[in-house]
Order: C-alpha cells, then sequence, then structure tokens
C-alpha cells in the first residue's frame, strides 16, 4: 500500500468515525424529541394554558406554573442582564492589564460551571431560611445568579471581539471612553450580546433544582412574589414522579412546553447571530 | 579592464512639488517636536525626535517597517494614552503649549489634530451618523445646521456624489476605498489644524489610493498634514517636507525634493533608491 492510499485510507476511517458520532448524538435527540411530541401533543389542549394544576383525579392545567415560570424567568433577566453586561463591560474595556480582572474572571468561570443545586442551596440558606418561608423573589434570585456569569462571558468575549482599530477610531475623535463604549463598542457587540441573553433565559428556563429551594411549588394561581410560586420544571418534576395518569400527561405537556421554548430561543439567537454578516 | 563606477542614485520619480509651491511664503511651524522619546513598556522605540511639521504643508515620513513612524505619529494626538504600557518623553509643541504636559487635555487635542488609521475603520452605524459622532461630541447643533456640517464634510472628502442619497445606510456597506474616504470626512467633520494619516492608502487600490492623494493635495491647503507611507513614490507626489526615519531615529529631514534627488545621508541614498529597506 502507498503512502497515499495509506492515508486516503486513514481520512475514510476518521471521516466514518466521525459521522457515526454524530449520528448517535443525533438519534438521541430525536428519539427525545419524538417520545416528547408523542406523549406530549396529547396533553396540548386550551385547558392547560387557562386551568390551574388540579389534585390527584381531577381535570386542570398549567396556568399557574406557565405564570410563575415566566415571572421568575423574567425578574431574573431583569436583574442579572444588568449586572452581567456591566461587569463584561469592566472586564473587557476598562481592566486592561490589571490583577483584579484575572481574579474576576476566574470566580466567573467557577460560576459559570457550578451546579445549579448549590446555587438553590445557597439561596435556601441565605434568603429563605431568613425570611422563614420559601418566594417567588427567591427563586427569581437563583435563576439571576445562575444567568450573571453566563452574560457576564458572552459580553466579555463579544467586547472583545470589537477590534482595538474602532475604539482608536473614536478615541482619535476625542470621544470619552464611555461613549465609545456605548455608542460604538456596544453597538459593534449587539448581537452578540443579545445572543448571549437569549441563551442565559433558554438556560434557566428548564432549572428545577434552584427553585425546587427558593420557589418550590404553589397549587394556586398566585402574584404574590413573597409566596411560592407555581413554576413549570418543578411542577414536571412532582407530577411526573407521580403515580397517577393525569399528571404524568400534564408533565408531559409542560415538558413540550419548555423543550419549543428553548429551542425557539435557540434558533431565534442564531437568527440574531446572524444578523451581521447577512447586512454586510 | 575598467573599474566600474557604482551607478548615480537615480530619483524614482520625478518629484510632483511643482514649481510654483516653491514661491510661496515661507510656512509656519503648526507643530514643533523636541526631543521626543517613546516606550513601549522598557523598549525605546523612539530616540530623541526632533523636527517641525509646518503649516499647510504636507510632511512625509518614511523608513523601513518598525523604524517608529507610526509610533511618531501616535504621539502628535496621544491616542498612545490607550495603553498604559506605552509612555512618550520630550515636548510637542502646539500653539504653544506641550501637547505632552500631562494637565493637557487630550479630548481637546485630539478635536484639534485629526487621524486617520491604516484600515478603514467606520463606525457600525450609517454614513450620516459615522461623520455626525465626532461632531455631537463638541457641538449641540439643529438638524439642519448639522446636515449642512455632514454634506460639507463629505463633499470636502470627495464621497458626498457617491454616497448622497445613501446617507441612512450602514457605513460598513461603503468599498474600502470609500470608507478610508469616509474616515477622511469624519475627521475633517470636527475641522481640525492638523490631520494625520498612518499609511491611509496601504489598504486600498491603485484607483482608490489615487484619489486619497488628490484628496491630500485638496486639503494641503488649509491642513498641516503629517502623512506616514511605505511607499515612497506617495511620499514624493504628495508631500512638501520628507522626514526620513531609521530604528528609532530621524536621520533626515528636509524638503521632499531635496530627500529624493540629492539627500545628504548615504543610508537615505540607499533607501530612497531602493538599495536597502
Amino acid at each position: 500500500m502507498t503512502l497515499y492510499q495509506r492515508r486516503r485510507l486513514s481520512n475514510q476511517v476518521v471521516l466514518g468515525l466521525s459521522l457515526a458520532a454524530t449520528a448517535l448524538g443525533l438519534f438521541w435527540l430525536a428519539a427525545i424529541l419524538t417520545t416528547l411530541l408523542a406523549n406530549g401533543l396529547t396533553a396540548l389542549s386550551a385547558d392547560l394554558f387557562t386551568q390551574m394544576t388540579p389534585p390527584p383525579g381531577s381535570q386542570g392545567g398549567l396556568a399557574n406554573a406557565i405564570f410563575g415560570s415566566l415571572v421568575m424567568t423574567g425578574i431574573a433577566t431583569l436583574i442579572g442582564t444588568p449586572v452581567g453586561i456591566l461587569a463584561g463591560t469592566y472586564l473587557a474595556e476598562y481592566s486592561r492589564g490589571s490583577r483584579l480582572a484575572e481574579v474576576i474572571r476566574f470566580i466567573n468561570d467557577i460560576l459559570l460551571s457550578a451546579p445549579s443545586i448549590i446555587i438553590g442551596l445557597f439561596v435556601y440558606e441565605v434568603v429563605v431560611l431568613r425570611m422563614g418561608h420559601f418566594s417567588a423573589w427567591a427563586g427569581a434570585l437563583a435563576l439571576a445568579i445562575i444567568v450573571v456569569p453566563v452574560v457576564v462571558r458572552t459580553t466579555e468575549d463579544m467586547l472583545r471581539l470589537v477590534p482595538d482599530t474602532l475604539r482608536e477610531a473614536a478615541a482619535a475623535l476625542g470621544a470619552p471612553k464611555w461613549r465609545t463604549v456605548v455608542q460604538i463598542s456596544y453597538r459593534a457587540a449587539l448581537q452578540g450580546i443579545v445572543t448571549g441573553i437569549m441563551l442565559a433565559v433558554a438556560r434557566i428556563s428548564g432549572e428545577t433544582a434552584p427553585l425546587l429551594f427558593t420557589a418550590l411549588n404553589n397549587q394556586f394561581w398566585s402574584t404574590d412574589l413573597n409566596a411560592p410560586m407555581a413554576n413549570l420544571p418543578v411542577v414536571i418534576f412532582q407530577f411526573a414522579l407521580s403515580p397517577y395518569a393525569d399528571w404524568q400527561t400534564l408533565a408531559w405537556g409542560g415538558a413540550l412546553l419548555i423543550t419549543t421554548v428553548i429551542l425557539v430561543l435557540n434558533i431565534g439567537a442564531r437568527l440574531v447571530a446572524s444578523w451581521s454578516s447577512v447586512k454586510r | 579592464m575598467t573599474v566600474l563606477s557604482p551607478p548615480a542614485a537615480r530619483p524614482l520619480t520625478r518629484p510632483l512639488v511643482p514649481a510654483e509651491r516653491r514661491t510661496e511664503p515661507a510656512p509656519a511651524i503648526k507643530a514643533d517636536i523636541r526631543n521626543v522619546h517613546f516606550f513601549y513598556k522598557k523598549f525605546e522605540a523612539l530616540k530623541g525626535i526632533s523636527l517641525p511639521l509646518y503649516d499647510r504643508r504636507v510632511t512625509a515620513f518614511i523608513g523601513p517597517s518598525g523604524c517608529g513612524k507610526s509610533t511618531l505619529l501616535r504621539v502628535f494626538n496621544r491616542i498612545y494614552n490607550l495603553y498604559p504600557e506605552q509612555r512618550a518623553e520630550g515636548e510637542v509643541i502646539i500653539d504653544g503649549r506641550n501637547v505632552l504636559e500631562p494637565g493637557y487635555d487630550v479630548n481637546l487635542l485630539r478635536a484639534k489634530v485629526g487621524m486617520v488609521f491604516q484600515k478603514p475603520t467606520p463606525f457600525p452605524m450609517s454614513i450620516y451618523d459615522n461623520i455626525a459622532f465626532g461632531i455631537r461630541l463638541y457641538e449641540t447643533l439643529p438638524a439642519s445646521e448639522l446636515d449642512g456640517r455632514v454634506e460639507q464634510a463629505l463633499q470636502r472628502a470627495a464621497l458626498w456624489n457617491e454616497v448622497k442619497d445613501k446617507l441612512k445606510q450602514s457605513g460598513l456597506g461603503l468599498s474600502g476605498g470609500q470608507q478610508q474616504r469616509l474616515c477622511i470626512a469624519r475627521a475633517i467633520a470636527l475641522k481640525p489644524e492638523i490631520l494625520l494619516l498612518d499609511e491611509p492608502a496601504s489598504a486600498l487600490d491603485p484607483i482608490s489610493t489615487s484619489k486619497i492623494e488628490e484628496l491630500i493635495h485638496e486639503l494641503r491647503s488649509d491642513y498641516c498634514i503629517a502623512i506616514v507611507t511605505h511607499n515612497m513614490q506617495q511620499a514624493a507626489r504628495t508631500a512638501d517636507f520628507t522626514a526620513f526615519m531609521y530604528l528609532g531615529e530621524l536621520i533626515e529631514y528636509a524638503e521632499t525634493e531635496k530627500i529624493f534627488t540629492k539627500p545628504n545621508k548615504k543610508q537615505t541614498e540607499d533607501y530612497v533608491t531602493g538599495r536597502f529597506g
């Protein structure tokens, strides 16, 4: 066998292995999605969006859990996004060569990969025990803590992609630093930062562990942020493990909803990310 | 056997500084550079540079890569201040004040000393806003007046006719040459007194380059222009004065014609005739 033939052969072998690995990954994804669709679609009805979570053996929906998830995810995004963007801006724009920035970056990376159950326990210890009860605020706070490192990281990365020549050009016109950041860097990095926020929202919309320790659950419609609040992940967790068939059906419905939302957010993030390349 | 003497240095191009220029009144000094040293951390990139920049004249800086010509240009508007590890010593006197002294307001300096970079750097915004960005930093103008200033700058940069119907479109959609003229328009919209051009045409095709050179020729009547270039013909075509730099030192500074035809230093002659560098 010549050297060339050997090279071709090894190329084909590795290519084959890569394809097989891809197929294996896609197979499970497809399997999960089809099972979800098969079981979840039967649960989809108007009731799912209008009725409260029922006691076992009666009709109901997920309205309170959907509302709770929206509220807590929304508050968490509102708290976590500004903090994350500001911290990311500091790291990318203001901390050139600083020791402090190295430390912050390191801690942020740890927080980024921290298991979410730890964050749930932390908020339980710091907020829930002090307040004496579970609450939507605690749930939102736990989710916000998960949002922050994701947004910090993407904001910093995206701002770093903005070429220094652009900053120099703004400075050469006599623009003060803050104007350069707000009007030039943010604008140039906008798509990336928005993508990061969407991915962070997608990430927290499926988080269960932190909510289990903080917002817990609520069988009823509640808009009180100081009280426990229903939410999709915990309801799915509770209903899916129950022996009641109608609860299990609702859990499938909820799972389908969350998956759809995450899918939409991810596709949205991809679309946002591709704006710039289309425009040019 | 006869010993051949080396061929006499032949200028690359006929100097284009027309005869009438030489009869103009003696130029005033706009910026006086006195013993400027520059450091990247410990590395000394400029080793005591002194020369004048004349008003309404073009001064070209030539020399091989790494000789410090761009670094020197970046001293004039203190753009190096963006990087804490860089520092300059010495004096650059503009309008009677040393702009390198610590109390000097760099933003006002940069309004007075405009700069155009090697790579076009349009901001990610509309053509109109690219020009208006700088104006808005210093003046609050009614919309009609701002429109006028934007048009004026684009006219001056010979770009108006190409973009007047698409002012609201992104500046990123322009060609490289147009982007560079947009950057020049952006700089002159602030009505600076000195214009620094850091290899403004090196990323452009020959047609765009000649447009930029024509533009430099136009702007010469109003500004003190300093241009860094790798292209010796460009220096010969555009500049009244030329400074040849090598390894952080100013080797020779004189009228362009003199530098290209009968330089005083052997090193200069070797460089402009293409024997080294």
